[in-house]
């Protein structure tokens, strides 16, 4: 099974003293064990939200702003893409993060449906 | 209620949990056993009338939904790939056709060795802090309870709509996420065990102090929390915890006929009439907690439990051991801060100590804006305003309790103690 650990944080946050007691200090602690466990598939730090260029195209037009797609404090900061046997494994992994004591994790679950199905909202549902 | 009507309603409710876990295991897909379990209580319920109840229906509902439950993959033509494709990860490697052959060529098959366990994982399956806790209560009560959707949504006091779309949004949870089908590892177990509590005694409060609705006690939810309770206690015998719940769940339950007057009012503990408590229950909800104290690892269950007890030992709600009883709330308090127990609490300091004793403990919870519209917390401050000779401000305080209350019985008890709080003694 393939999940998305999806990491956001406030970039300016002060980092609270208080993590789980198995935590990551760093992130390339947390990547460096994964790889060797096997789960790694990728994973890549993410240049702040004011780097990001956001497009779209409505009414005949191509957008493109500056910026992320939505502006909140919280931004997405980086991702791990993992292959593990379910989501207590995910879980497992997600809760040592460096991130989780000041941010939060989302873990989602990758869809690998048939590669030829469209990805429309009609498969949201 | 014919006698069939009467077996077929105690292998229902015996049975489904069992045949269905043990499907799902079996299988690795929940829609599917699920199915094939309804459909064969369905068979059961079209036969057994004519043709009598065989000898050991478990064993019949077993291999009547195993049956099913072949049919159902032959006729969705499920391949290994595919299906794990869709993120189950409980299927097995095998072809639909290998699964039948190995089904068949071990006959009737014996849950017995499995089932246990199987329920186990059901339920912690459908307890798993991934769903939100309404998906889990309503999960709960379909999956291991085998309550129907109908049914459910009665007791929850919810559009049956709603409770149908909260099910299938949970299952589908279930599969798209992978939650497995397992008892958690030791490392987890703990923590996991607490959520599955939590879910159990959500059901029995929600029928013992119905939020909503016309009726104070909707007594088929507290006998449904307290069955998966002594199941939970059947399947961890060793946990202190389990045995807590269970203690606790039963030691509430004796008053239920004192709690209620014919016209179905709520009667307060202080005004019950301890004659109508059910002795049995009490004996063996003493029982429960003192063979959970027995273990040493205490938690927040054993600690109601033994406040519940302490009420049911007294003669009168004046004698009971107050002081325990807010020594007690205090160590609850460090279990499991709430306000429900902080307002606990300070009606037992207000009877061990004296009412202003009490107020000194409620004045914090009084300042708390989220807590505003929570009822009972008016009705202590009332309740201790009033015996520190304030009546004006205990009718203001009992107003708002009422104005608070989403029980109709609840609010016209509580309108009635603004009433009588205001005409001067």
């Amino acid at each position: 099974m393939h999940y998305m650990l999806l990491i956001y944080g406030d970039p300016a946050a002060d980092v609270p003293p208080a993590s789980p007691a198995d935590a990551f200090a760093r992130f390339e602690d947390a990547t460096a064990a994964l790889d060797s466990d096997g789960a790694l598939v990728a994973g890549d730090r993410l240049h702040p939200a004011d780097s990001a260029t956001t497009v779209m195209f409505r009414a005949g037009e191509t957008l493109l702003t500056d910026g992320p797609f939505v502006e909140t404090k919280e931004q997405l900061l980086g991702y791990y893409l993992i292959d593990v046997s379910d989501l207590d494994a995910a879980l497992a992994w997600a809760r040592r993060l460096p991130v989780v004591s000041w941010g939060a994790i989302e873990v989602r679950p990758v869809d690998v449906g048939p590669p030829s199905a469209p990805l429309t909202r009609d498969r949201a549902g | 209620m014919s006698a069939t009507d009467v077996a077929l309603e105690r292998a229902f409710r015996d049975e489904w949990a069992v045949v269905l876990a043990a499907l799902t295991r079996r299988f690795g897909d929940l829609d599917v056993a699920e199915e094939a379990t309804q459909q064969a209580f369905l068979v059961a319920a079209e036969r057994w009338p004519a043709g009598g109840v065989p000898p050991n229906p478990g064993a019949w509902l077993m291999l009547t939904a195993q049956r099913k439950a072949l049919d159902g993959l032959r006729r969705r033509r499920v391949r290994a790939g595919a299906v794990e494709a869709l993120g189950t990860v409980l299927v097995t490697a095998m072809e639909p056709e290998e699964a039948i052959e190995a089904a068949d060529a071990v006959g009737a098959p014996d849950p017995r060795p499995f089932h246990a366990d199987d329920r186990l994982r059901l339920l912690f399956m459908c307890c798993h802090p991934a769903l939100a806790l309404d998906a889990r209560v309503a999960l709960t009560l379909r999956l291991v309870g085998g309550l129907g959707p109908s049914e459910i949504a009665g007791a929850l006091f919810v559009e049956e709509r709603t409770l149908q779309q909260r099910l299938v949004r949970a299952k589908r949870k279930l599969r798209v996420a992978a939650v497995p089908f397992t008892v958690p590892g030791p490392g987890e177990l703990g923590a996991r065990l607490d959520g599955v509590l939590t879910v159990l005694y959500l059901v029995f409060n929600e029928g013992w102090n119905a939020s909503r609705g016309a009726r104070l006690i909707r007594g088929e939810l507290c006998q449904e929390a307290i069955r998966l309770a002594r199941l939970l206690h059947a399947l961890l015998p060793e946990d202190a915890e389990a045995h807590g719940l269970l203690a606790l769940m039963l030691l509430h339950w004796a008053r239920a006929d004192a709690r209620q007057d014919d016209a179905g009012r709520p009667v307060a503990l202080a005004e019950q009439d301890r004659l109508r408590w059910d002795a049995a229950a009490i004996a063996e909800g003493t029982a429960e907690l003192e063979s959970a104290l027995r273990r040493r690892t205490p938690g927040r269950f054993q600690v109601q439990a033994a406040i519940s007890a302490l009420h049911a030992a007294a003669p009168s709600y004046a004698e009971a051991d107050w002081p325990q009883v807010a020594a007690l709330y205090g160590e609850l308090a460090r279990h499991a801060p709430s306000p429900v127990v902080d307002v606990n609490r300070a009606v037992a300091v207000g009877m061990a100590d004296g009412a202003r004793a009490g107020l000194a403990i409620l004045a914090g919870a009084l300042g708390r804006a989220e807590l505003a519209s929570y009822a009972p917390l008016h009705a202590a401050h009332a309740e201790l305003l009033e015996r520190d000779g304030r009546p004006d401000l205990a009718r203001r305080a009992w107003e708002r309790a009422a104005a608070a209350s989403a029980n109709d019985l609840q609010r016209r008890a509580l309108s009635l103690r603004a009433e009588r709080a205001a005409v001067p003694s």
